[in-house]
């Protein structure tokens, strides 16, 4: 059954922690078969998966590359907070896991930047 | 538990029996969502150190299979998080379908496992391709 949205909900939070947690999703779920297909190319020899990594160091591949590992770190940390809404004895910390995931997201991003960088 | 779900549903008023099917598969998807996602913590953690590593290692096919070719600890390791993915990405697709385009719960369920299958696949063949390929 469809409810209309109460948009003052929206303000909260843990209605963003939502919507990173779902943009996160899907975009790596959209990903992942290319990420499978791409490596596959390995099974037609090194030649192979070298053109394919060269034809990926252009600066647009990187900066989604960027993106999609903030992304990752963002999902696990967000998962990570929902195993622990639900499966953990304690509460309270719920505001302070999404503290924590947006955290996850900016060390990712600066760990692999400045890997890209080195 | 799909035929027990059916027989329960069967004596029962069609409607009253297709809420209480829905539910039942409901709480297996949250079930199998939440356990897949336990590996996943894990595996994605390990993975995020990896891809730092590799790529300040610098990128190239060489340093990437010398490091996988024959390595069973890879194959091991990446054929969990892959079957782990497989278990976890249709089931979160499926709800999505459900919520923002309005697909049936059964339409969603079934291409959702198509999408299981279809996934474990290439993730296999793709490990498969950076051990032994």
């Amino acid at each position: 059954m469809r409810r209309a949205s109460d948009w003052r909900a929206h303000r909260h939070p843990s209605w963003w922690a939502f919507v990173a947690h779902r943009v996160s999703g899907l975009a790596l779920a959209i990903f992942l078969p290319l990420h499978f297909l791409a490596l596959s190319t390995a099974l037609r020899g090194d030649a192979a998966l070298d053109g394919f990594l060269r034809y990926t160091e252009r600066p647009l591949f990187k900066v989604a590359e960027w993106g999609l590992v903030v992304l990752l770190a963002v999902h696990l940390a967000g998962g990570v907070r929902i195993l622990m809404i639900e499966f953990a004895p304690w509460s309270g910390l719920r505001k302070d896991f999404i503290a924590l995931t947006c955290g996850a997201g900016i060390v990712a991003g600066l760990a692999f930047a400045l890997a890209l960088v080195h | 538990m799909k035929r027990a779900a059916a027989a329960t549903a069967a004596g029962r008023s069609d409607a009253a029996g297709r809420v209480l099917a829905d539910a039942i598969r409901q709480g297996r998807r949250w079930y199998w969502q939440r356990m897949s996602a336990m590996v996943l913590a894990l595996c994605v953690l390990v993975h995020l150190v990896t891809i730092v590593y590799a790529v300040r290692a610098g990128l190239s096919a060489e340093a990437v299979l010398a490091r996988t070719r024959g390595s069973l600890a890879f194959g091991a390791f990446y054929g969990v998080f892959v079957l782990a993915c497989a278990v976890h990405v249709p089931i979160g697709l499926a709800r999505i379908a459900e919520e923002w385009l309005g697909t049936a719960p059964r339409v969603a369920d079934a291409a959702a496992s198509a999408l299981a299958w279809l996934l474990a696949a290439l993730g296999l063949v793709a490990v498969y391709g950076m051990v032994a390929g």
